[in-house]
């Protein structure tokens, strides 16, 4: 293998120009200010900014919009991992297939028609009135059925993001258990286990790598997202992301937005080294 | 993807191909004008051409930062432009405008005086209005039974979730300040600090902070109240019938697209010859008509239609125009505005 080593120079390459070069300047407009002569300073007025009560709540609040929708992932795609991963299920292909194709839809198209399945007038609603009036005129029954009005709320936010990173958590998930060996589990089987037991202390803590990559795969987009929030929850929610997007494109104010982007690397960055030191500890795999 | 980048760069060669064609060119004199999209009666300039014989190349843009960032970049070379307010006064600050002789445009004397000696032009020197409107108020006449007159009822709870509010700094804080009597370019502090209790006291009520898309969600019944620029208010009205715009009695944001021309301009004779045929009467009529903005052209508004000319969402009455205000530059306290809109937008 050592003589393909410069195959990878190009990336090498493309890696020093678009990713090392824009963290070193965000990181460099984060500690310096400008002097009204036009001069650079270092400063951590940037850092300091950021303590302030309204700007602490928008990053705790991106934080936990972030875990619960995270936590709804797992839960919803944990078993249909499973479910997919399993030898005896013949459509699995499909069902792989219709997890990974709203993906290659664009992500801010789907975001839109949310809002539109969403709307107080929306298809959802306008389908609801539509079988209340069929069953009026034909069954003759008078049907009251429940209006949806959760856009523009912090509920619609989290849908957006569990409906727009839910594959994030299957795929990996499925690719960590579709790998397992077999044989383990038939094992455990023939010790006794019920297949409580078996998932319990066999399936579960093998497969615990895909999950932390899912997990982190889930967590990193959604706790960064400042189209959803704009979009589903009408601005109101200001998340971590719009924050910085403001900064960069409305108020012009780069360093604060760098000094923003740096905490939120920080706090990625210290997840997932919490999370490594977890999955080292339990012997990893997985994505990473 | 490589594909797609192999189009986009041929896309960018023809570009290039014909603005170079353009650019040689007949013996003709050209001249190059840069307006808003679908913002003029295209009959207008081509009888223009026939008339004088001049070949004018009319292109388009969506926004004032999009017009100034290619003015700016020094590539490009108009000859008439059509700016708002706030970015006329920029452009006037950086010097990128000539003076207009007016000896070459006397039917400026059509121009309404209400509309001259405007802030941001203070001695007409660079620029002629061209069309003018206001920021106010859309409403659902179905779920609105009560009279539109004042700011006030966006802070009514009786339309809970039913308000869509304008996603913009400027304009928020502007219809903050103005209901609460002040001047809508404050900068004192505590007036802001003021506008931006109400408007933190405001955030339960409105259903979404929205930016251009409120016109189709208007339309489309989502919400009872907006605010909203009057040219989009007569979008929506196009559209949806229930759909009213009003001006509030506190007055408003009273917004203009001037014509000027830029320092660079290698046919100012001819630019200024463009500005006089759009200034008048008739063609000024046309235009109006075809966009169903407000034209500053008191001739061609003793023209127009009685169901136009009546129409106060169109044409306010002077004194509530008296009350109206023109944005001003307000660099100097951006930082105070910045503030407080993200003390806005974060508050719970």
């Amino acid at each position: 293998m050592k003589q393909y080593r410069w195959l990878a120079y190009p990336y090498a390459v493309w890696m020093m120009i678009f990713i090392v070069v824009p963290l070193l300047l965000v990181l460099f407009f984060s500690v310096t200010a400008k002097t009204p002569d036009g001069s650079m300073v270092l400063t951590l007025e940037n850092f300091k900014k950021f303590w302030e009560p309204m700007y602490i709540s928008v990053l705790i609040r991106s934080v936990l919009l972030a875990v619960y929708s995270t936590v709804i992932c797992l839960v919803l795609g944990y078993p249909l991992a499973l479910i997919l991963a399993g030898k005896d299920f013949k459509r699995k292909n499909v069902l792989v297939m219709l997890a990974v194709i709203p993906m290659w839809m664009n992500f801010l198209l789907r975001t839109y028609s949310w809002m539109t399945l969403l709307e107080k007038n929306g298809t959802i609603n306008a389908f609801f009135g539509t079988l209340e009036r069929l069953a009026a005129t034909y069954l003759n029954m008078e049907l009251t059925l429940p209006r949806v009005n959760i856009l523009y709320t912090e509920s619609a936010v989290i849908l957006g993001m569990v409906y727009n990173f839910l594959p994030f958590m299957i795929l990996p998930i499925y690719s960590v258990v579709s790998k397992l060996d077999r044989s383990l589990i038939e094992a455990a089987q023939d010790l006794g286990g019920n297949n409580l037991v078996v998932f319990k202390r066999v399936i579960f803590p093998l497969s615990l790598p895909g999950v932390l990559s899912g997990i982190t795969m889930v967590f990193m987009p959604a706790v960064t997202t400042f189209v959803i929030s704009r979009l589903l929850g009408g601005a109101q929610f200001m998340l971590i992301g719009n924050l910085i997007e403001r900064q960069f494109l409305f108020s012009g104010d780069w360093g604060f937005g760098s000094a923003l982007s740096i905490i939120l690397l920080l706090l990625i960055l210290l997840s997932m080294g919490f999370m490594s030191r977890y999955e080292q500890e339990n012997g990893g795999g997985g994505l990473w | 993807m490589k594909k797609l980048i192999k189009v986009m760069f041929l896309l960018v060669l023809l570009a290039m191909t014909f603005s170079l064609a353009s650019c040689g060119g007949s013996g003709k004199p050209t001249l190059k004008v840069f307006n808003w999209a679908d913002y003029i009666d295209e009959s207008v300039y081509k009888a223009f051409e026939k008339e004088y014989g001049i070949r004018v190349i009319y292109d388009t843009f969506t926004t004032n930062e999009d017009m100034y960032a290619k003015v700016v970049s020094g590539n490009a070379d108009y000859d008439v432009l059509f700016p708002s307010d706030y970015m006329i006064k920029r452009l006037i600050n950086e010097d990128r405008l000539a003076k207009l002789d007016f000896s070459n445009i006397p039917n400026y004397k059509y121009i309404d005086e209400k509309f001259k000696d405007l802030d941001f032009d203070p001695n007409n020197e660079y620029s002629v209005p061209y069309m003018w409107g206001t920021l106010g108020i859309l409403y659902n006449k179905e779920m609105v039974d009560e009279p539109v007159t004042s700011w006030d009822i966006l802070w009514d709870a009786k339309y809970s979730k039913n308000i869509f509010m304008y996603a913009s700094q400027r304009d928020a804080i502007g219809v903050a300040l103005k209901r609460l009597g002040y001047s809508l370019n404050s900068r004192n502090e505590a007036e802001l600090e003021q506008a931006k209790q109400s408007l933190i006291e405001q955030k339960p009520l409105v259903l979404a902070y929205v930016g251009d898309d409120v016109k189709d969600k208007m339309v489309a019944e989502e919400a009872a109240l907006a605010v909203v620029y009057s040219g989009d208010a007569i979008y929506s009205m196009w559209e949806n019938e229930n759909l009213a715009y009003v001006v509030p009695e506190e007055g408003t944001n009273l917004w203009f697209d001037s014509m000027v021309v830029p320092k660079n301009s290698k046919h100012k004779k001819e630019a200024e010859l463009f500005i006089n045929w759009l200034c008048d009467p008739e063609n000024a009529l046309k235009n109006t008509l075809y966009i169903g903005y407000s034209t500053p052209n008191s001739a061609a508004y003793d023209m127009l239609p009685d169901e136009v000319k009546n129409d106060k969402s169109a044409y306010p009455d002077d004194d509530i125009l008296e009350k109206c205000e023109v944005f001003d530059d307000v660099s100097d306290v951006l930082d105070i505005y910045n503030r407080i809109w993200d003390e806005i937008m974060t508050a719970n």
